[in-house]
């Protein structure tokens, strides 16, 4: 449905977005993810055709954004991260324009439009002007706006952002609609957990790169394989980091910053062979007083996979 | 065609101007300048002449002052109504989401264009009435308010395809209006005074030179001298000799407004969305 070939787009000698490749199925949920600056607005951005890339494509339903922007547009739904209203206008107004604006006749917008403030949970506020609308309805709005000519792809750019808590929950409760609609989601965020729920793919970007993809569980999986463990010694604590560092499977070593005497590192090995280093460890005469696993969550990940590159 | 000038552009911005309170105090305090320009110009005259009377001349005088400060409204509109119109939408951040309609471009500048003029032809044809004046007392033949209306149009279709095309280009509104402010001067008072220059360096003082057509070619773009020379044949007569050229200075004028608005149109119609191909058609290129 999206694929996306060796985008990059560069600002003079600043590289936003760099070689993004990815293929994204048709009923997909795709949440990118990755901090401010990383390039997740560019990438929306060609692809709702309102920027050119410096090089690589992105075909929508088989279109090349590059080629044929007219009738990308015909399949795109496109929020953008910062909007604005007309603010003279009312909400059913609004969405009559935009309506009309993809070349729909006044009997089908007149059907439509009560249909699109029930599915955002507008109807009551649908002759408001839509400057006196809260943040979180302005958002919805701006969601119905989107769906008016029935895109097949929703392309979603930080719509939970700057929302209290109970609309971002009234946001979600509308995406897991639109799911069961069928409609290809592409969506993104700064904060991983706000995503990681409602997406069946995320994609981790950073410094315009895509660092890793794959289903929540899979990104989950791959990165708890790699799990940090805590060491805390009573004595030797040169003798102790020097016997761990040895063990092929240990990486990046470092000294706890607030504990004397504690060490973490980074393991991928099995939980039996992590029962057999601690036992070779106490074996080789290291006076172990702590040996665990430090719990991650989502949010970790991220930070963890996000905080490499730098 | 028709979709180009019935639609949803269109129709938003006249609803949304004929909402807003803001275009009737616009056009109230438009007519009671106008208005105030004309009774002065009656209280002046008749005091002048203590006759307590208004003659044929005197009306031909006060149509010259009403359609040239009508003119000068005008100008002083035009830009202010159309530089704002693409470069406000991307202020306002809502240009994206009518870029990713299925608009086409054209159609967005073209109502864009029309429906800020449509605003100013309001104000004028509202200003119809105290014209009326003129018409009570004669003097004013209905080809010269017609020639006059024409400019009118003219003006404001060329200044305002610069505003478009201004507010389209630049970014940010303000730019966009001193900018088009800047044209609109040149076109008026720039080339007016450049004529006055041109003139006294190479032709006064010896009146046997050789004819000379840089005086027409820059009063060509004028509106405020091709609308004179509506009113006073005289002076329309001398240019042309002067200049030695036949061509009707109205039909000059005409031509390179429309000209204008051509190609403002067209660059805006250009610029208003990004070449989705430029990048990778310029890969090839040695940068920097
Ligand atoms: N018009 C621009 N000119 C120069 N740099 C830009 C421009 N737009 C974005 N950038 C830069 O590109 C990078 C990516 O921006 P963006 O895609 O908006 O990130 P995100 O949406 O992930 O926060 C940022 O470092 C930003 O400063
Ligand atoms: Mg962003």
């Amino acid at each position: 449905m999206i694929e996306i070939l060796n985008l990059t787009k560069k600002y003079g000698s600043f590289t936003a977005l760099d070689n993004l490749n990815l293929n994204i199925e048709k009923g997909t949920v795709f949440g990118f993810v990755g901090p401010n600056g990383a390039g997740k607005s560019t990438t929306f951005s060609i692809l709702a055709t309102l920027l050119a890339p410096t090089e690589g494509t992105a075909y929508i339903n088989g279109f090349d954004v590059t080629r044929d922007p007219k009738k990308v547009r015909r399949h795109i739904g496109y929020m953008p991260d910062f909007f604005g209203v007309y603010d003279q206008l009312k909400a059913s107004e609004y969405l009559d324009f935009y309506g009309a604006s993809y070349g729909l006749g006044p009997a089908e917008r007149s059907a439509l439009i009560p249909q699109l403030l029930e599915l955002v949970n507008l109807s009551h506020k649908k002759d408001s002007y839509v400057d006196v609308l809260s943040r979180g309805m302005k958002q919805r709005l701006c969601l119905a706006r989107c769906l008016i000519h029935d895109p097949e792809v929703l392309i979603l750019d930080e719509p939970a952002s700057g929302l209290d808590p109970r609309a971002r929950i009234e946001m979600r409760d509308i995406l897991k609609e639109l799911k069961a609609m069928g409609k290809t989601i592409v969506i993104s965020s700064h904060i991983l957990p706000e995503l990681a729920e409602m997406c069946d793919e995320l994609g981790v970007i950073e410094n315009g790169q895509l660092v890793a993809t794959g289903t929540v569980s899979a990104i989950h999986q791959k990165l708890k394989a790699n799990k940090v463990l805590n060491v805390t010694v009573l004595d030797g604590l040169e003798k102790a980091i020097g016997f761990f560092e040895d063990d092929p499977k240990v990486t990046a070593v470092q000294l706890d910053e607030k504990e004397e005497r504690a060490f973490h590192f980074a393991y991928n090995g099995t939980e039996r062979e992590q029962t057999e280093l601690l036992e070779k460890a106490i074996h080789n005469g290291i006076h172990v007083l702590n040996f665990s696993e430090e719990k991650t969550d989502l949010e970790d990940i991220f930070l963890e996979i996000t905080k490499g590159d730098e | 065609m028709r979709s180009l000038f019935i639609n949803p552009v269109l129709n938003k911005e006249f609803k949304l101007r004929l909402r807003s309170v803001k275009s009737f105090l616009g056009i109230l305090f438009y007519l009671l300048v106008l208005g105030a320009i004309a009774l002065g110009f009656l209280y002046i005259t008749s005091v002048a002449n203590q006759s307590g009377y208004f003659r044929p001349e005197e009306s031909r005088g006060m149509f010259i002052v009403l359609s040239m400060v009508q003119l000068g409204l005008i100008l002083f509109m035009t830009p202010g109504l159309t530089a704002g119109v693409i470069s406000g939408e991307r202020e306002r951040q809502t240009l994206n989401m009518l870029l990713t309609t299925q608009q086409s471009s054209t159609s967005i500048v073209i109502s864009k264009l029309v429906s800020s003029l449509s605003f100013l032809l309001l104000m004028i044809v509202s200003s119809l009435p105290i014209y009326s004046i003129v018409f009570l007392f004669g003097g004013v033949s209905p080809s010269a308010l017609a020639s006059t209306f024409g400019i009118y149009l003219l003006t404001m279709l060329g200044i305002g395809s610069i505003g478009v095309m201004c507010s389209t280009i630049f970014r940010k509104t303000i730019v966009a209006m001193i900018t088009t402010y800047g044209i609109a001067l040149f076109l008026t008072a720039g080339t007016g005074f450049l004529m006055i220059f041109i003139l006294n360096a190479f032709m006064v003082g010896n009146p046997n030179q050789a004819t000379n057509p840089l005086p027409y070619f820059t009063v060509m773009t004028n509106p405020a001298v091709v609308l004179f020379t509506v009113f006073e044949p005289n002076a329309k007569g001398e240019l042309l000799q002067r200049a030695g050229i036949e061509f009707p200075l109205w039909l000059s004028f005409s031509i390179s407004y429309l000209l204008i608005a051509f190609t403002a149109i067209a660059v805006s119609v250009k610029k208003l969305r990004p070449n989705m191909r430029a990048g990778k058609s310029s890969k090839g290129n040695p940068s920097s």
